[in-house]
Order: structure tokens, then sequence, then C-alpha cells
């Protein structure tokens, strides 16, 4: 038996390496959901995860696909309907967060013959990733970077200032569908690890953490996948020795690592 | 006659039910400033960037040269806070090289905050760096909206010559939002004052005298602006200060009619 067999054979391992895989994403997304204030958003389209789960049991599609799909319908839809100010965006966000998730909770419920562990959904259940969850969250991850690394001098020039993007020729609409795209397939891969009501903290917290620390939009997004390694590894480690459960131990982590940051750079400043 | 850089015919703006600019011709050339006066509310903001493609007509003709290069001076830098941004870094993200992005810096007078924290510019350091950004690009067209915002008066002055300076050196067009009326009248080729409408357009000179802009703006300031000639007999630098040797020694003593 080789050494990958071996460490891939593991549940521990796997769990770590597709959790340190997801952690490898979400920091540099993570920083775009703080700047340009999307916690909220991030949140809409991991509840609506749920509802795509549920459609992939209905018409029997691949679950990742189902989710990415869902994900990116729900960001197009939140997109139109805020164009049309009818309602203020969080409002808007508000409906179709909860909408989702309890539609996506009821759907699953008609259907008896299929058996899904709810709490995993919704909490997170690294260790049970399998093999072809790690394809999923490689594949994702190196899709996901190499389309943040192509973009990434519109993306930022549009996130910090719309208009002077705009008149520079950046095109900020396709640009902002290109994230919107980004975040559906790392929610899609980081429900496995955190579940869908989790997921906006493994985003948000380590890249809080990371802009306490950091100089420049690349140092902040090079410290938040730090962070997250570190959340992803304590999580784990915590959860074994203290037989936590493994989703909710990690976001645990984040936040002490957070609240270490910030505790320590307060004293520093005094 | 000199190209012309954009051009405005019959443009109306409307945003739902409010006409938030009504019938506006104009044309930028080469070499033009033109300043847009008006009181709030009036559409100035929503007419330059009509010119800049950021907002679209609801009926007229916008038409810009073609290849035209833009650099606009926003009113506001307004950043997240939760976005860490140096001005060297802000500068490249122009695309342009360090050296151009230096030069820049320096020609609007704030090369030594190339290191600094875009957080912790002054209203005025600002204001001088989204010029540079702008000025980097070596634009076709200058457009700023009230660029003399968080400046004090002095600098004020000062800011507005340099922007005279730029359009020699990059031969542009500039247009550019105003409140400061005294500095305006004494440094702008031709004046628009916009309430939706146009309700007049011209030489600095005439312009206090039209009727219209008395009744936009009230006699006392026309009238003051009618007595008010400003001869300049010293140099300011771009933090205020009197550039020595200059024949001026802190006193005032410009010309008043």
């Amino acid at each position: 038996m080789s050494i990958i067999d071996a460490v891939l054979g593991d549940f521990f391992w796997r769990a770590l390496i597709g959790g340190l895989g997801v952690a490898l994403v979400a920091g540099p997304l993570g920083c775009f959901v703080v700047w340009r204030r999307l916690a909220y958003f991030g949140d809409t389209l991991a509840h609506s995860a749920l509802l795509g789960i549920a459609l992939s049991f209905l018409i029997s599609v691949p679950l990742n696909l189902a989710v990415i799909i869902t994900c990116v319908v729900i960001a197009l839809a939140l997109v139109l309907l805020s164009r049309t100010r009818a309602l203020s965006t969080d409002t808007l966000l508000g409906i179709l967060a909860h909408s989702a998730l309890a539609i996506g909770l009821v759907t699953l419920s008609f259907m008896p013959e299929v058996r899904v562990d709810l709490t995993g959904l919704l909490f997170g259940d690294l260790l049970a990733m399998s093999r072809q969850d790690l394809l999923w969250i490689y594949g994702g991850a190196a899709v996901v970077l190499t389309l943040l690394a192509v973009l990434w001098r519109g993306l930022l020039m549009s996130t910090i200032h719309e208009e002077l993007a705009r008149v520079e020729g950046v095109p900020v609409e396709r640009l902002r569908l290109a994230l919107m795209l980004m975040f559906s397939l790392v929610i899609a891969v980081a429900m496995k690890i955190v579940g869908v009501l989790l997921i906006t903290a493994l985003l948000v917290i380590p890249a809080a953490t990371a802009r306490r620390l950091a100089k420049n939009p690349e140092h902040m997004m090079a410290l938040a996948v730090v962070f997250g390694f570190i959340a992803v590894a304590g999580g784990l480690s915590m959860s074994w020795y203290l037989d936590s459960p493994a989703g909710p131990s990690v976001v645990v982590t984040a936040f002490l690592s957070f609240l270490l940051v910030y505790g320590a750079a307060r004293k520093n400043s005094h | 006659m000199t190209e012309a850089l954009a051009n405005l015919e019959g443009v109306t703006v409307q945003f739902d039910d409010r006409l938030v600019v009504n019938r506006v011709s104009l044309t930028v050339h080469r070499g033009d400033i033109i300043t847009i006066i008006g009181p709030n509310g009036a559409g100035k903001t929503t007419l330059i960037k009509t010119v800049l493609g950021l907002q679209r007509a609801t009926s007229g003709k916008v038409s810009r040269a073609p290849g035209l290069v833009t650099g606009y001076v926003p009113q506001h830098l307004t950043l997240e806070a939760t976005l860490p941004l140096s001005v060297r870094r802000f500068m490249l993200l122009s695309g342009k090289p360090l050296a151009d992005c230096e030069a820049a810096l320096a020609r609007t007078g704030v090369s030594h905050l190339l290191e600094a924290s875009v957080h912790h510019l002054s209203g005025g350091e600002k204001q001088r760096l989204l010029l540079a950004r702008a000025l980097v690009r070596k634009p076709d067209l200058l457009v700023l909206d009230e660029p003399a915002q968080g400046v004090d008066i002095n600098g004020q002055a000062a800011l507005y010559e340099l922007i005279r300076e730029l359009r020699d050196e990059l031969h542009c067009g500039v247009i550019m939002i105003s409140h400061d009326l005294h500095l305006v009248m004494a440094a702008t080729d031709k004046v628009i004052c916009l309430n939706q409408h146009v309700c007049c357009s011209g030489y600095p000179a005439d312009i206090s005298h039209d009727p219209a802009f008395i009744e936009t703006f009230g006699h006392q300031v026309a009238e003051s602006l009618a007595v008010y000639h400003h001869h300049h007999n010293h140099q300011h630098n771009l933090h205020g200060d009197v550039v020595a040797g200059t024949g001026h020694q802190g006193a005032c003593n410009h010309e008043h009619h």
C-alpha cells in the first residue's frame, strides 16, 4: 500500500486534507465577503444550498452540481430583484435566505424514501469526507483560485471604487457575476465541512482576523488562508480529543483565533 | 477647430418621474476647461456621469471620440475600512509602471505619501491622490466632481491652478463641477450654469451679468462676482504656502475694483 493510499484511507487525514482545501479558497473569497459587505448575501446563498440538495434528490442530478446551480440562480434573482428597489437589499436577503432554507427542509420531508443526514447538511460532516469529496474540493479550489488570479486587478479595482473602475474600462457587471459563480462553487464544496448554517463563519472570521494584521489586500488574503488552516486543524483536533462535533469546532477555533489576534493587537496599541 | 472629445446633444436623464437633466447640449474640445455650477440637486453630478458613460441618458445623443481615455476624479474616495490599501498599491492598480505612478504623485504634490495607508489621508490628500490616479492614465478628458472638497482655501486656488497646468501639459479637455464661484470665475474658460437645464453658459466675465445667473444665485452673489477681478501677484505651492521670491510677503494685496 502506497503512502498516498495510507493517508487517504484514514478518515481523519481525509478530513484534514479536505478541510485545508476548503480553507484555501474560503480565505480569499472571504476577503471579498468582508470588503463588499456580502456576509448576509453569503448566508442567503448558503441557505439556498439546502434547496439545491432537495432538488438534486427530486430530479436526481449530482448533489454538488445541483447546489451550484441553485446558488447561481438565487444569486441572479437577488441581483435582478435588488435592481427594482422595491425592497431594501437586506429585507430581500432576509426573505430569500430563510424561505430557501424552509422550502428545502419541507421538500426533503416530503421524500421519506430519501435518507439524508440533516444535521450533517446543516452543521457539516467533516469526518465523513470521501475521496470523491476531496476531488470536488480540490477541483473547485483550482477553478476558483485560477479565476481569482486572472480577474484579480479588475475585481479589486471594482471593489475599491466601482465607478472609477467602470470609467477605466473594467467590466464591473461581468466580474460581479464571476464572483457569484465562485461563491456558489465555494459554498457547494464548503457545505461538507461546516454545513449550510456555518459556511459564512468560515468565510468571514478568518478574513476579519487577517484584516487586523494585513498591510495590503494580497497580504490579507494570504493571512486569511493561514487562519483558515489554523481553524480547520484546531477544530479537527478539538473534535478528536473532546469528541465535539467537527464543523462547529472549526468555527469555534476560528473565533478563538479572532479573539486572540484582536486582543493581542489591542494590548500592543496601548 | 480643435478636436471634440465628447458631445452631448439634447440629453435628458430621468429617474422614475423626476427630471434630473433636461435637454442639455454641450461639447468638450481638447484644451477646454468647462466648469459646471448650479444649486444642489441641479443634476451636475448626473450630467458628468452621463458624459463619462456611467449614467445612461433617457433620451438624447451622447458621443465620445473613439479611443478616448478618460480620467475621473469622483466626489469622494470612500474606502471600506476592512480593505487595507497603500497609496502605492492604489496607484499601481491603474496598471501603469511604478515610475509613472511616482511621477503622477509628484505632479500633484503627494509623492511623500507613497507608502502611506489610503485610510489615513486627509481630505485634501485624498483629492490629490485621486487626481494623480486620473493623471497617470494620461487622459484625453479629465472629469472632476468637486475636486476642491476638503481642501483649505489657499489649497483650493493652488488646486485649480494645477488643473489648468495639467490641461496645458496633457493638452486634454477638462470638465469639472465646482461650488467655489470666485475661484471658478477666475480659473475657467467656460462656465455652464445648470439647474436641470442649462440656464446660462458662457465666459466667466459675461455670465455674472446674465439675468438667468442672477436669478439662480441671487443678486448678492452675482454682484460680488462682477466686481471681483482676481489678479495674482504671488503664487502658492500645493500646501498653501506662499512661494518665496514672488514679491509677496504674507500681506494680501489683491486688487479689488
